[in-house]
């Protein structure tokens, strides 16, 4: 009877927790201020809350690097019955996300301040969103991997529409929400039609699956894995699946759309380069073409839009469109060259966008309102940090050497030229080349001192700026949208926040002059998710 | 110790960053004792550096600072390759530089702006330094790019001054041309050996034909035409004189111009693959010690005559080199770098005594007012001048023996060179120091006269002292009877191709000798006699050399017009076809754009419509795609 009963209890599987330690973390940590915060009267203290998260967030990045050394020994390993894998893809993305977070808490101190907001949300949401990033890019399997994009976008949703006096935040987070639950739903399906062709659910089991069969009508097959491309393609924003991103960007308290415009893409980039290369690498020459159109169409439309835009944040949400297309080149590409130069850009991009929203948040001052390209007037003179990191954090994303951009943006694009894609290559460039006046607007305002004769208004009318940027600034500043009179307001910096966006800025210079210890990072990521 | 290469590094960039960020605070006093002790520092670190090297029978170290990318076979690091070469060149011009920054101190008192002076000569001296100690061309290329940049800024240092301004416009563009031969060279080495780091090009020299090796030589010598200011690029030298003349003494003098030597010795191994290329390199140095000696005769400006004797000096080294006396061309280059300096911080000395006055016209008796930039200047003199048993005569005569033996018809161009030498120098010293003095009086175009012409403070003549003494002292490095315990047994390793050995016959030798002597006695002895008692003799002063051959004539006839009409119809098109291309782009993206634009309604009904075009078109795509394969 005893045996029997040993034989019928549920037979747990073996877990290894080192493999979810930096989830675990994360979970943890907001578990332990959410509680907090309930008993102590009054709320948790807000200098402590943030310290709290940024232990967190640190806790997490340096149990990732104990998980690398584990992994450099020991090679990949799965557990939890093969539905959670440890290797150096999933170990990269947690330093990134962990990096996110702990930049992103320190921008967010000021902004709960600023907005004097109490309570702790804002660090326990995006602490569990760090979390679903991270088990997404740990997942090895379809239904961990739904999970936790699902525990990422919930705690995203929430946090979009988390500081209840910005009516704009409600709206915002209503469409994040609809469209995130429309995507997750056809998403599943995906996940549904998968089973159906191959009988499991399991990345491992699939391959072997894909390695032994051919199926003779791979519709099923097929649609389901065209189903969860659009379901990640949503994640990372690209078109045509990104017309969530400039409305909830702009909506989103600045701080959160860092969050999240770092963190939603890290997620999703790692689950879309997870499923494609390394469950369905064998299929690349089926959906290399779909990649290929979603790149093409986000490296155009980002570009082309980013220009128009006269709202920051609007700018940087079709800036991060623009970007996905870049990461699509390497992961088109499919190789290893490719997948590395997709990772590395990744990272770049991730901590380049927290410390814009950074910049974005301290300059838009009260209420989050100054989010015109009018209000950086002059910015490097007012606050000259601020408008230093500005500047190198828009460099970097338009490319520029000596930052992480110039690498990251020349990383995939030789990827792509080296598989043949170059018309994808090209037209990569060609939305550089529009992107990069965007930004180099951006900069030249925010260089230019204010009430200086060459202030936007007159952008190259008056002297100092050669002719044909005088005609560019003249057509593209269109009648309709000459600024009206913007108030330049002080900008209050604290050194908290300040301290986010010089580490972001440093990040970028550094990792841009040597770009060694990075690269090796991403190249060690690479060879374990290809092997 | 040999570790210490890094420090030389250090401190003069220490000193850059200090004075960069601090510098103008600080005022000028305490900038120029910054930067001096700097230097000094540096020079430490070389002699400590040079025991360590001397100290251990393996004298080629890689000292490996930083690997800037390493992916794949893209390899960058910045390394310093510490050999006798490299150090020879680091404590000369570490010591050199000290020197000059100390007189600078006294020199560029008062001036304005005294401060940047000093940060831009730190910066030079870091870049020399990196020049010469990185252990690959692209380090090198740094580094030689980085000194032209120094010069280009020190040379317009008085950059209200048109001269000046446009000087330095020349200096930079000159270079350039000879730049292009760097970065050719670079490329063809890069294409053969796959490699731009020296002791790897040595060992792949198997892969080079010998026309691509010639190639090579020649693209290496147009760079050391630039930089080291050879026919047919020589040109910048003189006018870059409008620099304040410290900077002329270190940089135009010293230092810098024998970057293209340097450059040209270090590539030896690549040289001896290429007999063309070396006897198109000796008849250019040849050429040019014989062009730029006519043309010191005639020049009036005392700085331009040092400027051109310069040139002709480092046409000797390239000489040199072209026979393959490489332990000839450093030590002519070390023993130059001594009296140059001396000679050129001298008449930094007479223009400073003079209130700045530079014509030699003017000038006459100055031996009186200046004993102790007489009685230095003259040492430069005869050192120069090639009178026994001064620094000129053993260095050039080990030139000259090499040249004898490869090439008979230059060693004649040589000998008459020699003599020009002696007597272009002995002009300016007769005039300068000696006979009446004609600076008291007004001059004929309306210049003041100039009273009580005084010798220069402590700062400057302590210098000129120590470069004096240097000057004598230096010949000692590399005396013909000890070439086995001196520069020559240093050097050696360096050289794997020495083609050439002073000590091959002492007879002949000394009959060469006796030639050099007597040759410089003769030049010595003719400017007595012309110009002991005054400047009065045009017929000594063709135009044709005063105006430099007119050769920037040539220059502006065949590049310099056509140039600029050139400019002037691509200039039009600019505006016409790339200004309209852009402008046009720009309208049609903005209008896209726009059009663009109105898809983004705000309504989330059209969105979700979007999203599902976009779903119902990959299934489409991969269900085509699943039914014909």
């Amino acid at each position: 009877m005893i045996t029997e009963l040993a034989t019928t209890m549920i037979k747990m599987p073996s877990i290894d927790y080192l493999a979810i330690l930096p989830v675990l973390i994360l979970i943890g940590g907001a578990v332990l201020i959410m509680a907090i915060t309930a008993m102590v009267p009054g709320g948790l203290r807000r200098d402590v809350a943030t310290a709290m998260t940024v232990t967190t967030a640190l806790a997490a990045l340096i149990s990732s690097l104990v998980e690398w050394h584990r992994v450099l020994v020991q090679g990949a390993t799965t557990t939890i019955a093969h539905a959670i894998v440890m290797d150096g893809f999933s170990v990269f993305m947690a330093i990134a996300v962990s990096s996110c977070v702990i930049l992103a808490s320190l921008i967010g101190h000021d902004y709960l301040k600023r907005e004097d907001i109490s309570s702790a949300e804002y660090l326990i949401l995006a602490l569990i969103s760090a979390a679903g990033a991270v088990l997404m890019a740990s997942a090895n399997d379809l239904v961990v991997i739904f999970l936790a994009l699902e525990i990422l976008s919930i705690a995203l949703y929430v946090l979009v529409a988390f500081n209840p006096r910005r009516a704009e935040s409600g709206e915002a987070a209503l469409k994040y929400f609809i469209l995130g639950g429309f995507s997750s739903a056809v998403f599943v399906y995906g996940i549904a039609l998968t089973y159906g062709a191959t009988g499991t659910t399991n990345l491992t089991q699939i391959v072997d699956f894909l390695g032994q069969n051919t199926a003779q009508h791979p519709g099923l097959l097929y649609a389901g894995l065209g189903l969860m491309i659009v379901g990640f393609a949503f994640k990372v924003a690209a078109v045509p699946f990104h017309f969530w991103t400039p409305d909830v960007y702009q909506g989103a308290p600045s701080p959160v759309t860092g969050f999240m415009a770092a963190v939603a893409k890290i997620g999703g980039f790692a689950a879309l380069l997870r499923v494609l290369l390394s469950a369905f690498g064998t299929q690349a020459a089926t959906w290399q073409p779909i990649i290929y159109a979603l790149a093409v169409a986000s490296l155009l439309l980002g570009a082309l839009l980013m220009v128009v835009q006269r709202d920051v944040k609007r700018m940087m949400a079709y800036s991060s469109i623009n970007h996905a297309g870049f990461i699509l080149l390497g992961v088109e590409a499919a190789t290893t060259r490719g997948v590395q130069a997709a990772l590395y850009y990744l990272f770049a991009y991730a901590i380049m966008t927290v410390g814009v929203f950074g910049v974005i948040t301290l300059v838009s001052g009260n209420g989050d309102r100054d989010t015109d390209i009018a209000s950086y007037r002059g910015l490097l003179r007012r606050s000259p940090l601020l408008g230093a990191c500005l500047v190198v954090l828009l460099l970097a994303q338009a490319g520029a050497p000596f930052t992480t951009g110039l690498f990251a943006k020349l990383g995939v694009l030789s990827a792509a030229v080296s598989v043949g894609s170059w018309p994808l290559a090209l037209i990569a460039m060609v939305s550089a080349v529009i992107s990069g006046f965007a930004y180099l607007r951006l900069t030249l305002i925010s260089v230019r001192p204010v009430g200086a004769p060459t202030d936007v208004d007159e952008l190259g009318v008056e002297t100092g700026v050669s002719a044909p940027m005088h005609h560019l600034g003249a057509t593209l500043m269109l009648e309709e949208e000459l600024p009206t009179e913007v108030e330049i307001a002080h900008v209050g910096v604290s050194p908290v926040a300040l301290t986010g966006v010089t580490l972001a800025a440093a990040f970028t210079i550094i990792f841009g002059i040597v770009p060694g210890p990075l690269l090796s990072l991403a190249h060690a990521a690479t060879m374990s998710l290809l092997g | 110790m040999i570790h210490f290469a890094p420090v030389m590094l250090f401190f003069p960039l220490l000193g850059f960053l200090v004075l960069v960020t601090f510098g103008r605070r600080m005022g000028e006093k305490a900038s120029g004792t910054i930067a001096t002790v700097a230097i000094g520092l540096s020079f430490v670190a070389a002699l400590i550096t040079f025991l360590g090297l001397l100290g251990q029978s393996n004298r080629e170290v890689t000292e490996n600072l930083y690997t800037w990318i390493p992916v794949g076979s893209l390899h960058v690091n910045i390394a310093l390759l510490v050999d006798p070469l490299s150090i020879t060149m680091c404590l000369f011009v570490t010591f050199i530089s000290a020197l000059i920054h100390l007189y600078s101190t006294g020199y560029m008192h008062g001036e304005r702006d005294a401060t940047k002076f000093f940060v831009y000569l730190n910066l030079f001296v870091f870049s020399m330094l990196v020049l010469v100690l990185g252990n690959n061309l692209l380090l090198t290329f740094v580094g030689w790019e980085g000194v032209g940049v120094c010069s280009y800024w020190l040379v317009s240092y008085y950059f209200d001054k048109d001269a000046a301004a446009s000087a330095g416009k020349k200096a930079f563009i000159y270079n350039r041309v000879g730049d292009v031969g760097l970065l050719l060279a670079m490329f063809l080495i890069f294409d053969k050996t796959g490699t731009l780091n020296y002791l790897d090009i040595f060992g792949h020299l198997g892969s080079f034909t010998t026309l691509a090796a010639t190639m090579a030589v020649l693209a290496l010598m147009l760079a050391a035409a630039g930089k080291s200011a050879q026919i047919p690029l020589f040109n910048w030298l003189p006018d870059a004189m409008e620099g304040p003349t410290p900077v002329s003494a270190l940089i135009h003098a010293a230092t810098m111009v024998t970057a293209g030597v340097y450059l040209l010795c270090r590539m030896n191994p690549l040289l001896s693959l290429s007999p063309d290329g070396r006897v198109v390199i000796a008849i250019i140095g040849g050429a040019t010690a014989f062009v730029a000696a006519t043309i010191g005769t005639s020049q009036r400006d005392i700085k331009k005559v040092l400027a051109f004797s310069t040139v002709s000096q480092i046409g000797f080294m390239v000489l040199a080199v072209g026979t393959g006396a490489y332990v000839a061309a450093i030590f002519l280059m070390i023993c130059h770098a001594f009296y140059k300096a001396l000679l050129f911080l001298g008449s930094g000395s007479v223009i400073h005594g003079l209130h700045g006055e530079q014509d030699i016209d003017r000038m006459g008796a100055l031996r009186k007012f200046m004993p102790i930039t007489f009685a230095t200047f003259l040492i430069g003199w005869l050192a120069i001048a090639g009178v026994p048993p001064f620094a000129s005569f053993w260095s050039k005569g080990d030139v000259l023996d090499s040249v004898y033996r490869h090439y008979p018809a230059l060693w004649v161009l040589g000998i008459i060179t020699a003599i020009l030498t002696a007597y272009y120098m002995s002009r300016l010293f007769f005039l300068v120091f000696t006979g009446k003095a004609r600076f008291d009086e007004p001059a004929a175009d309306g210049r003041p006269a100039i009273h009580d012409p005084h010798e220069s403070p402590k700062v400057m003549t302590i210098p000129l002292v120590v470069l004096a003494v240097g000057t004598l002292l230096v010949a000692g490095i590399d005396l013909p009877w000890m070439h086995a315990h001196t520069l020559k047994a240093f050097l050696e390793p360096v050289f794997t191709t020495n083609l050439y050995d002073p000590n091959e016959s002492s007879g002949l030798q000394i009959i060469l000798a006796a030639v050099d002597a007597i040759m410089a006695v003769i030049g010595i002895a003719v400017a007595w006699v012309a110009w002991r008692n005054g400047p009065d003799r045009p017929k000594l002063e063709p135009k044709f050399l005063a105006n430099v051959w007119y050769w920037d004539n040539f220059y502006d006839a065949i590049i310099g017009r056509p140039g600029q009409r050139l400019a002037q119809e691509a200039a039009r098109a600019d505006v016409a076809v790339i200004d309209g291309a852009v402008m046009g782009a720009a309208a049609v993206v903005t209008k896209r754009a726009q059009a663009l634009r109105r898809i983004q309604t705000g309504q989330v009904r059209h969105y979700a419509l979007f999203i599902a075009a976009g779903l119902v078109a990959i299934l489409v795509f991969l269900l085509v795609k699943a039914f014909h394969p």
